[in-house]
């Protein structure tokens, strides 16, 4: 196999340039998915049996949710990276992915406590999928103050990749611990090995809706790699390059 | 390698037994927090019954964290740490030696001291076997998963909020296998189940831990 794109990576001035590249159309993508999954599921798909309307706010809970998740993985997989090969550029996707995690975590309490007011009559129980995620949230919480509160930038890199690699193996032991103290949620809408319980019109926006959410989570970490590439090669002369060629001025 | 373990266990323990005041710090915290609770919500018998499982095992807890701000500090400030580091010994068996120390003197009197508070808040006697298994396989869980935050966190000036900020999230799987044993106990199930379970942690938080120790050492002496 032909790893030289792997190695490439461990140049910024690559990087900066390939992502540059990806971004417009990345924007694109997130734009359409995003748009189409949010009329059809807000407008199109019909109401449930049940739940009538309030159920469409799974179409920003569902995506929000696995995305909180997936975010920490990559994390935990961007440390060991960062851990093992010394990347720079790996250090820098950890910590920019954190608040993004963090937010999509918030987002993920927030609309599920709005669901379940009308669903269950209560915004927040102590059941084990809810609790897990604000688990998760302080994880988040915890890369985040650990990496401001170091000011070294390479040994902060290096401790929140210990953090986030500690984490995600704590993570499957959190879940299933809190899995067996109590559980009301309902099991996952999505599975990749099994046929969704919900008819087509439902399950396509909400497949659009993760798919977009996913998009935007790559733009938005790439845009914030970007600026913190240019933050930290700013003594460079072709980040000098770029910033004269962005703002129209000699610095 | 086994002459170096134990030569630090001895020094720890000539350490600790030089201030007495650290030991006994926590015991006295572990038993405060318990009086708080009392206090807090009335006095009822059953009601501090059907609490004191998750009573003993918060207060447990807090106790452990507590004294883990200062688990690393002083070797960091004597230049101890770097020591270990450039030394020709795995550092994960010389972490493992401090923090089974730690363990020995801070987590060890807490379990002795919890049957006379877990009594006074009302949990049969019949039950403080129970209390104690769980506690024996909990506390050194706490210690080493809390010895990775404080190794991360040695060299920061405030570190102590910091760290329990790191580590608690962490801690939430033995409290509620902790007290979901003497919950399962107090309405007489069976328990071995949830001993099992929390030995099978102790044993891989034994085996993974000082690897993550090991590393925070060292970016934090590195720095």
């Amino acid at each position: 196999m032909n790893w030289t794109w792997f190695h490439r990576l461990g140049s910024p001035k690559w990087f900066y340039g390939i992502s540059g590249r990806w971004l417009p159309l990345l924007i694109a993508a997130t734009v359409l998915l995003v748009c189409a999954g949010l009329v059809w599921g807000l407008a199109i798909a019909p109401a449930d049996y049940q739940q009538g309307n309030s159920f469409r706010i799974m179409y920003i809970h569902v995506p929000a949710s696995f995305l909180a998740q997936s975010i920490y993985i990559s994390m935990a997989i961007c440390g060991v990276v960062g851990l093992v090969w010394k990347m720079k550029i790996a250090d820098v996707a950890l910590q920019q992915s954190a608040p993004i995690g963090a937010w999509m975590a918030f987002v993920s309490l927030l609309t599920g406590a709005i669901w379940g007011k009308p669903t269950w009559g209560a915004y927040w129980v102590w059941d084990a999928r809810l609790t897990a995620m604000l688990i998760l949230l302080f994880l988040y919480f915890g890369v985040i103050a650990l990496g401001q509160a170091i000011s070294n930038r390479d040994s902060a890199a290096r401790a929140c990749a210990v953090l986030a690699v500690v984490g995600v193996i704590n993570i499957p032991i959190i879940k299933y611990s809190v899995e067996w103290w109590n559980t009301l949620h309902q099991p996952a809408s999505f599975t990749l090995t099994e046929k969704p319980a919900m008819p087509a019109s439902m399950w396509v926006p909400l497949l659009l809706m993760v798919l977009g959410f996913y998009c935007f989570y790559t733009v938005v970490l790439l845009m914030r790699m970007r600026l913190e590439i240019l933050r930290r090669e700013s003594r460079t002369s072709w980040v000098r390059a770029e910033v004269t060629r962005l703002t129209g001025r000699k610095k | 390698m086994n002459r170096v373990f134990f030569l630090l266990l001895v020094r720890e323990a000539r350490l600790m037994f030089r201030r007495p005041g650290e030991l006994v710090n926590p015991l006295v915290f572990f038993a405060i927090v318990i009086c708080l609770f009392p206090l807090a919500v009335g006095p009822e018998t059953q009601l501090l019954r059907t609490l004191s499982p998750g009573l003993v095992w918060v207060a447990a807890l807090l106790a452990v964290l507590l004294s883990l701000d200062g688990l690393f500090r002083s070797d960091f400030e004597d230049g101890s740490l770097e020591q270990w580091v450039v030394s020709p010994h795995p550092l994960g068996v010389l972490v493992l030696a401090k923090v089974l120390a730690h363990w020995l003197f801070s987590g060890l009197p807490l379990v002795l001291l919890s049957p006379v508070l877990a009594l006074m808040l009302g949990l049969p006697a019949d039950r403080i076997p129970v209390l104690l298994a769980s506690l024996l396989l909990g506390t050194p869980i706490l210690s080493l998963l809390g010895a990775v935050g404080a190794a991360l966190t040695v060299g920061l000036k405030r570190g102590g909020i910091l760290l329990t900020l790191l580590i608690l999230p962490l801690y939430i799987p033995v409290l509620i296998l902790g007290s979901g044993v003497l919950q399962a106990a107090l309405q007489g199930l069976p328990t071995a189940g949830y001993l099992l379970w929390m030995g099978s942690m102790l044993t891989l938080a034994i085996t993974l831990t000082p690897l993550a120790i090991a590393a925070g050492i060292k970016i934090s002496v590195g720095e």
